[in-house]
């Protein structure tokens, strides 16, 4: 039954991810006037616009340049940088792993802050504890992970003199150091995440504990640690794995920001400078793989998910 | 012969004082409507005033704000916060406070165009894909979801990369965005509506499809738009200042809060902090306000909504 409901799942996420190539194929081509001229003004790439036009395939019909394009991003071809002039998957295969690595500590440090409060602010609902956790959450919502990154590097340092490791470390030359650098960061990232998070987990958390084996629960004289931690929460956590791939996008976009004020050298970063150099093989292919791997990752919290709760058939 | 009715001039005073009477029952109504608005959702009520606060400094900046939001004040270079200058000045001796006043002007009307086409979109999607269904539905919805898969800020920078910089640019790619999202919450409002018994009467007695949406799905859905559209203020506040920060939002000298913080902002931030702290804290209580206002509003209009959230 979990392998149909997979196979069902794939067969959904493939019209997604071919709709969602064909906006990432579409979105360079959308700038108003021709892109060559645009690519030539920022850079000279080749000696006329002729030439660059058919080096990039751009003098063939959409439709066919689409279909070209697909066909090469099967082959793992997804173009050259045009400021770099490597294979942008090669560029793109050395930063992932540390936009990938602070999006996990991001995701590890939201499930930190987001349990522990969800659950007391369920199990104390309307309570001044339940208050300050939920305003903590609406504050965690809007504070901006950039001045919160800001106020996290000047204040240390104003009262103590103390300032976060610039430049980057590499896991094979320092192994602690380099987890150590990735903290701060991941703690802002995780912050907003853990808010949403938070929310979900007291709401669902709540839910449970109305239902009619929780009274039993009260009524066997089980103590309030084992009927929150046990019938409550383990119930209740379900639904927080589900929205940890709904709020994967989210995290990744925050990457854009924190690999920018922590001078990180990750994905994001790396887009971000594409997109003020206009580089577009660099823009297409990062928004190709990010989106790829969302799918793929929400594919397999769905399996997580059916794992996880035997009681849904498929 | 006159076909002009004479009121009879003893009537006039008396329908007057009907009018006034219910002026006054109707003021009354309305604070006793807010006395319990505040007393069963207080952080909704602080929303409220911070929101108020917020529209009432955008529409009166030049009157608010002591100087002139690119003036130059001689001999007052990175101020701190005094009673002359109340948080400071920066490195162009221009008055934080003055710039914050104004840069709420940005936010807003980012804010209002970004929701007012967000929620254009959203609507004409969201109701057109839950109310029609079928192979029009499956082929929206895989968009919608492809449209989703892509993180929010990647995908408004690329958006941008294409647009420009500019405050409508900034307002459509956000819009883009946030009506995605919305869509999604208006079609599920859309789908229970539509299966409803006074749909199907209506389309029993030969309503066509413009007259039941215009005359029973719209009407049912508006309380589920101005959610959306409340806490939608705040996450384009908040995306835009983050784009600002990034330098894609306003071009300078035009003050908004997230380019304020990112520049001199950040260069001079270990100097004079004041520049970097203040105008995230406008950025927080901005979005604080319209995301606690938001979930107020969610709560009394429509409790099954809990949870939909917002987004970043």
């Amino acid at each position: 039954m979990l392998r149909r409901y997979l196979a069902k799942r794939l067969l959904v996420a493939i019209p997604s991810l071919l709709i969602a190539s064909l906006i990432v194929f579409t979105l360079p081509r959308l700038i108003p006037g021709d892109v060559v001229v645009l690519m030539l003004a920022e850079k000279a790439y080749a000696k006329d616009l002729d030439e660059l036009r058919a080096k990039l395939g751009l003098d063939r019909p959409l439709p066919v340049q689409y279909v070209e394009w697909l066909g090469r991003v099967a082959r793992g071809d997804l173009g050259e940088s045009l400021w770099t002039k490597r294979p942008v998957l090669e560029e793109i295969g050395q930063r992932l792993p540390i936009t990938f690595e602070l999006a996990m500590f991001g995701l590890f440090f939201a499930l930190l802050i987001a349990i522990p409060v969800g659950l007391i602010a369920a199990a104390r609902q309307d309570t001044i504890q339940d208050y300050v956790a939920r305003s903590a959450a609406i504050l965690g919502l809007s504070v901006p992970g950039f001045w919160l990154a800001t106020l996290l590097i000047v204040l240390p340092a104003i009262w103590w003199g103390w300032r976060p490791v610039t430049g980057f470390v590499e896991f094979s030359r320092d192994p602690v150091g380099h987890v150590t650098q990735l903290l701060l960061p991941a703690l802002i990232l995780g912050i907003a995440t853990g808010a949403a998070l938070m929310r979900l987990t007291r709401g669902m958390l709540l839910e449970v504990l109305r239902q009619d084996y929780v009274r039993t629960a009260w009524a066997k004289g089980l103590t309030e640690r084992v009927i929150v931690m046990k019938h409550g929460l383990r119930n209740a956590i379900i639904p927080v794995v589900t929205l940890l791939g709904t709020q994967l996008p989210q995290v990744i976009g925050g990457t854009v920001i924190i690999e920018t004020v922590f001078g990180l050298p990750g994905m994001s970063r790396f887009l971000f400078d594409a997109i003020n150099q206009r580089d577009y093989p660099v823009i297409q292919g990062v928004n190709l793989v990010v989106v790829s791997l969302i799918v793929v990752i929400n594919l397999t919290i769905d399996a997580l998910y059916a794992v996880l709760d035997p009681r849904i058939r498929y | 012969m006159s076909t002009r009715v004479e009121i009879p001039q003893q009537v006039a005073p008396v329908k007057a004082a009907h009018a006034r009477g219910r002026s006054w029952r109707g003021s009354i109504d309305t604070l006793r409507a807010l006395g319990r608005f505040t007393r069963r959702k207080p952080l909704g009520a602080i929303g409220a005033v911070i929101v108020v606060a917020l529209l009432v400094m955008a529409v009166f900046a030049e009157q608010i704000a002591p100087y002139g939001y690119d003036e130059s004040i001689r001999g007052a270079r990175m101020q701190s916060p005094s009673a002359t200058y109340w948080l400071g000045t920066d490195n162009l001796s221009r008055d934080i406070w003055s710039r914050i006043v104004y840069g709420a002007r940005v936010s807003i009307t980012i804010g209002f165009a970004t929701v007012g086409m967000a929620v254009a979109l959203a609507t004409t999607v969201g109701v057109s894909s839950g109310y029609f269904g079928g192979i029009y539905d499956l082929i929206v919805q895989r968009v919608v979801d492809a449209w989703l898969s892509f993180p929010a800020l990647v995908i408004v920078l690329s958006v941008m990369a294409v647009l420009g910089p500019g405050l409508l640019n900034v307002a459509l790619s956000l819009a883009i965005i946030i009506a995605a999202i919305n869509s999604r919450v208006i079609r599920g409002a859309t789908i229970a509506i539509a299966h409803g018994t006074y749909v199907e009467a209506a389309r029993a007695v030969g309503c066509g499809h413009a007259r039941i949406i215009m005359r029973h799905i719209l009407p049912n859905v508006v309380a589920t738009i101005i959610i959306l559209a409340t806490i939608g203020l705040g996450t384009a506040i908040l995306a835009e200042s983050a784009l600002s920060f990034l330098g894609f939002g306003v071009p300078p000298p035009y003050p908004a809060w997230g380019a304020m913080l990112s520049g001199s902002g950040r260069t001079y931030m270990f100097r004079a902090p004041w520049m970097a702290i203040w105008p995230g804290v406008a950025i927080s209580l901005a979005v604080f306000g319209f995301n606690m206002l938001g979930d107020a509003l969610r709560d009394v209009l429509d409790p099954r909504l809990r949870g939909s959230g917002s987004v970043r």
